[in-house]
């Protein structure tokens, strides 16, 4: 599984402004249900990518990480705030050209997988929508990738393991070479040898086409390895963004933050 | 004291290109006690678990010398005293949590369902139950989380509600097939925790599928560690990290460190002999199951 250069012929069209920023985010809300039943779930987000950083986001389960890589691909509409994306101020809707740009890796690789379509046509259909060609080398060439042969290109979903699942819906998001991949914990569902291998492409592909990444993680060595930056959440708030260097020595600022550093230096039993 | 004993299990399906062996002569046994199962994406640990409950659909095939519950051997059972057996005594959290829970059924009542079938309470001392099962698995709004759809739940949360579920039966056997994989390892402390006491209390035995070399290292009390199909090696957690077995160690230098940031992760060299080679095992962990002490 090694990531060479010509991997994907076709750069993307340039990718928006100048301003260098592959991502802004400024007082982003999003919420869910109206009335009594309101759910606010990400209050007042605000965070920046450079083209070319890779940004973890971690945290409390529900606390809105996976709500904002939501909201940023269009999937949820209830909003308020700014996203910008390759400097372009993002509405309502999303066209075929912010897909080409933007790809997601969702947490829950069963539900994003459709049953009744094998391998081959998820990877197929997503290439000529995005109008490639050479489909059937692309094809395998993105298997290959991803560590999983030639061999599982006709299974259906049901047919394969986790861990399987998830590298198909990794190879789909890799399929139209976007520029900006927002995984959502991306390598949970792997053993740590093949997401050794699934780290080790995303570094590649970071280093030869300048790829961004915002990356949700529960396991903070995964988000250390591959991000400069990270930003804590808890209950709907970014508490902390903190430098990896900081994480690494288990400084921060917040005491949720040094919470869950120093609950992940390993599980004690009571 | 064994609570499950499983003979020479395999699990194959029939390919375009032959029969593909999926399991292949998988033993073990389970006490009282936390067994981890970790190993390869595809090694079947998923399958192993599916097949001890004979959740393995056509055209899969199971068969095994026997796969014992307390001696009596669930292979010959009729499909009706399985599902008895699924229902009360042996439990299983799948990989996919969302994917288990009925989406068009509220939470609360998916909870409230399982309550009733398995308890002769009313339907408020079940509600009571199942709101104080979400709070032990520690969600914060319970009360919200009890009337929403599984599709408004986050990936923690739906593994919480599954695990809650799960355990209403008060099952002698959980088999939890990466059951805290999408929580914050806070969270993910609180529910080991309850598992943990379940064991301890009331002498469950646990089979806990994980990808965390760590945690089933300090949580488990024995580890197999699966590769191509195969029990490759069987260790006590707390001796992981002597692993002999090439692939286990192998698995253990791929992890990413924290505190030692490395540019490129060291990957496997996988090696054909491990489909078929020796496997190695400690002898005081390989046997049968140490009961722990209830
Ligand atoms: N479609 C929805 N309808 C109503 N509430 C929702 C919906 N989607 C998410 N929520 C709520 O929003 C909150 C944040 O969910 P989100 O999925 O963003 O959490 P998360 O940080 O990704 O958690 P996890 O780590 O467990 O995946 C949760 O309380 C969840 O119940
Ligand atoms: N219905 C099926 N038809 C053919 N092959 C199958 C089927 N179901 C599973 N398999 C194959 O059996 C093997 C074992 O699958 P299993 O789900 O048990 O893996 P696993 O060890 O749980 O992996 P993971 O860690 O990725 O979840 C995989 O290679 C998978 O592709
Ligand atoms: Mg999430
Ligand atoms: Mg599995």
């Amino acid at each position: 599984m090694s990531a060479n250069s010509n991997r994907h012929t076709a750069s993307n069209a340039d990718p928006g402004s100048q301003s260098g920023n592959a991502i802004e985010i400024a007082d982003l809300s999003v919420w869910f249900g109206h009335g009594a039943d309101r759910v606010d779930a990400v209050k007042s987000a605000s965070f920046v990518l450079p083209r070319g950083a890779s940004f973890g986001l971690v945290g409390e389960s529900g606390s809105g990480k996976s709500t904002i890589l939501r909201a940023l691909t269009g999937l949820v509409k209830s909003w308020q705030g700014t996203m910008l994306v390759n400097g372009e101020t993002l509405g309502r809707k999303r066209g075929k050209d912010f897909y080409r740009q933007v790809q997601m890796v969702f947490q829950d690789p069963y539900a994003s997988l459709h049953p009744r379509h094998s391998v081959d046509q998820v990877l197929s259909e997503t290439l000529s929508l995005h109008k490639f060609g050479d489909i059937n080398d692309r094809v395998e060439k993105l298997l290959t990738d991803v560590g999983l042969g030639p061999q599982y290109r006709f299974r259906y979903p049901h047919q394969l393991s986790g861990g399987q699942r998830q590298r198909v819906a990794i190879a789909r998001a890799l399929a139209p070479s976007p520029s900006i991949l927002l995984l959502d914990e991306p390598t949970s569902a792997l053993d740590v040898s093949v997401q050794a291998e699934i780290l080790n492409l995303l570094t590649d592909l970071r280093e030869e086409q300048n790829l961004t990444y915002l990356m949700v993680s529960h396991n903070l060595a995964v988000v250390g390895h591959l991000c400069e930056q990270i930003a804590v959440m808890q209950n709907g708030e970014i508490v902390e963004i903190l430098p990896v260097e900081d994480m690494r020595q288990l400084k921060s600022s917040h005491h949720y933050t040094q919470h869950l550093l120093e609950a992940s230096m390993g599980y004690k039993s009571t | 004291m064994t609570l499950l004993d499983v003979e020479n299990l395999c699990v194959k399906f029939p390919t375009r290109s032959g029969v593909f062996d999926a399991v292949r002569g998988v033993s073990f046994s389970l006490g009282r006690e936390r067994l981890g199962i970790v190993g390869e994406s595809g090694s079947g640990k998923s399958l192993t678990g599916r097949a001890i409950l004979r959740l393995i659909r056509h055209p899969g095939v199971v068969t095994a010398n026997h796969i014992s519950l307390e001696g009596e051997n669930l292979l010959q059972l009729s499909e009706r005293q399985m599902r008895k057996v699924r229902g009360q005594r042996i439990s299983m959290v799948m990989q996919d949590p969302k994917f288990s829970l009925n989406p068009v059924m509220r939470v609360g009542e998916q909870i409230v369902e399982a309550c009733l079938q398995h308890e002769k309470i009313s339907r408020n001392a079940a509600k009571l139950k199942a709101i104080e099962m979400l709070e032990a698995v520690s969600i914060r709004d319970s009360e919200r989380v009890f009337n929403a759809y599984p599709h408004e739940m986050s990936g923690g949360m739906g593994q919480r509600i599954m695990i809650a579920m799960m355990l209403i039966p008060n099952p002698q056997i959980l088999i939890a097939d990466e059951p805290t994989s999408a929580l914050d390892v806070s969270v993910q402390t609180q529910v080991l925790g309850i598992m943990d006491k379940l064991v301890r209390e009331r002498g469950m035995g646990l089979i806990f599928i994980s990808h965390d070399l760590n945690l089933v290292s300090a949580f488990c009390d024995r580890v197999l560690i699966m590769y191509g199909g195969r029990v490759v090696e069987t260790c006590q957690a707390d001796k992981l990290y002597e692993a002999k077995h090439p692939y286990t160690q192998g698995l253990l230098n791929s992890m990413p460190r924290l505190d030692t940031p490395v540019k490129r992760l060291q990957v496997l060299k996988r090696d054909a002999s491990w489909m078929d080679g020796d496997i190695a095992s400690d002898s005081d962990a390989s046997g049968k199951a140490i009961g722990r002490s209830v």
